[in-house]
């Protein structure tokens, strides 16, 4: 993975060179989104849904215990805006588009479509990558902010309804308002997008540098997800702690 | 199919072919080939399978970079950045390279659409007039490359290589895997293109009956070397044994 580092670098430093011709490609960039969101909505409701719930089954009763039970708003809340939204939509995003993407890209360079749009005089990066990698990048995003919602719902849900927990309904979200800053969803989104771009680029790459037939193709989707999952993991804890000093900030 | 006996005033590119070298890791493809081709010839390079013809090709049209030697497209290196915005050269690849995303309409007219060339309009008339030259029907501008035939796909590429006039149109196997039928229409357009704007045709084949019907002259590529050069009258008079072999193999059953 490491080695081809370097070449998704240039990848990226090409992508953002034809960001301008972003607004005359917004019909590729809007088809992109739609494709996205397509793919990825009803999975990242349910995957949200249950996150959220689960961390409140798992934290609810502990906390309940020591007399806690009125903190679980916030807990549940803090933990979905500024860790797992973030890093379960990427994980989503890089298995269901990230994949694809490698794919499509794949066989187009299999079987000589890139090499077509080059003789067209068509740079790929600015015809293929681009659009993909931006539309990414507003997707992620605003999938953060649909699984926060989602998510915090699912918590309210199980901590009003399991009988071990049993916190209203009012109380989660009370404490919610009074812990959840906004600077906490800033920190989440801010990740997000970071997580999007690697997605893009990686994906894209290993799909712009799929050799031989089928088999080269499958080897390039496997390529695409394995190193988007590591990437992004090693990238959340350098932004999380890079993104420490906002946690002083505005309250809702 | 006969080669027209005189040509239009050619706009076509002449290619200069100097000592050509490629490699595959220790398997050299390319031996050092030297060739001139002229402008607005047909020029079709025969040869066995596997002799380096496709990777010739790719060469040609900036695809690879050779590890030594040179290929100049009108005076400008083939590998240089910008031989794309000075002279319109097209290929036609083997499988077609067509976009499977896009509409025959769409992947026909992509050229003049994504340099903003033409208003749509006129890249609609463009397009069926392409369409029309290649035979096709104008109802498959609406249809999708995977719901047309082998034949059709080819025909398709070549309307695409057709816009924007080329000065240099570039073949790979254009017959491969099309029925002899289908193989003379395509032999035809090659043809009638070459006639009608004077580009300059390459044609990579190892198909007999098209390279002696369409070419000017004929080149036979083997294991990396050019090792006969001339008219179809004078490749079929070579006393080269490689050559007269490749020539003479046919199916004879016992």
């Amino acid at each position: 993975m490491f080695q081809n580092l370097g070449e998704m670098l240039l990848l990226l430093a090409a992508t953002l060179r034809a960001i301008p011709r972003a607004w005359r490609d917004r019909r590729k960039v809007a088809d992109q989104l739609f494709d996205i969101g397509n793919a990825s909505l009803f999975m990242a409701c349910m995957l949200s849904l249950f996150i959220g719930g689960v961390l409140a089954l798992q934290t609810g009763p502990v906390l309940v215990q020591r007399g806690l039970g009125s903190s679980l708003g916030g807990l549940v809340a803090l933990g979905m805006c500024k860790e797992l939204a973030p890093v379960m939509m990427a994980v989503l995003i890089a298995g269901r588009i990230g994949s694809a993407m490698a794919a499509e890209l794949g066989s187009m360079r299999v079987y000589q479509e890139i090499d077509a749009l080059r003789t067209l005089n068509i740079d790929p990066v600015n015809y293929l990558v681009m659009p993909r990698v931006l539309a990414i990048a507003i997707a992620l995003p605003c999938l953060v902010v649909f699984a926060n919602l989602v998510g915090w719902t699912g918590g309210a849900l199980v901590a009003s309804f399991n009988d071990r927990i049993s916190v209203t309904w009012s109380a989660f979200f009370g404490n919610l308002r009074s812990v959840v800053e906004f600077t906490d969803l800033i920190n989440g989104l801010i990740k997000s997008f970071f997580f999007a771009v690697v997605i893009g680029v990686v994906s894209c790459h290993q799909g712009l540098t799929t050799l031989g037939g089928p088999r080269g193709i499958g080897r390039s989707v496997t390529k695409a997800v394995v190193n988007s999952l590591v990437l992004i993991l090693l990238l959340d804890y350098v932004l999380t702690r890079l993104l420490l000093p906002l946690d002083n900030g505005w309250h809702f | 199919m006969n080669a027209p006996a005189s040509k239009p005033s050619a706009t076509g590119l002449p290619v200069a072919i100097r000592d050509l070298r490629k490699s595959f890791g220790d398997q050299p493809v390319l031996k050092g080939v030297s060739f001139d081709i002229r402008a607005g010839e047909v020029f079709v390079l025969m040869g066995p399978s596997g002799s380096g013809k496709s990777v010739f090709l790719r060469h040609l049209i900036g695809l690879e970079t050779p590890d030594g030697g040179e290929i100049r497209i009108g005076g400008e290196l083939a590998t240089s950045e910008d031989i794309g915005s000075k002279f319109h050269l097209a290929i036609v690849f083997q499988s077609g390279g067509l976009l499977n995303s896009l509409t025959v309409a769409e992947n026909v007219g992509l050229y003049l659409t994504e340099h903003r060339l033409k208003p749509q309009e006129e890249i609609d008339r463009i397009v069926t007039e392409k369409l029309a030259l290649v035979k096709l029907d104008p109802g498959v501008a609406a249809q999708f490359p995977n719901e047309l035939s082998g034949g059709m796909r080819k025909r398709v590429a070549i309307a695409r290589a057709l816009v924007g006039d080329p000065q240099l149109v570039l073949f790979d196997e254009p017959t491969s895997e099309l029925d002899p039928l289908v193989a003379l229409t395509i032999g035809r357009e090659i043809l009638n293109l070459n006639e009608r704007t004077g580009a300059t045709c390459v044609v990579v084949t190892h198909d007999r009956d098209l390279a002696f019907g369409i070419a000017d002259r004929i080149g036979f590529l083997n294991e990396g070397e050019l090792v006969v050069l001339g008219t179809p009258a004078e490749i079929r008079a070579s006393p080269h044994p490689l050559l007269q072999q490749f020539l003479a193999a046919d199916f004879h059953p016992q």
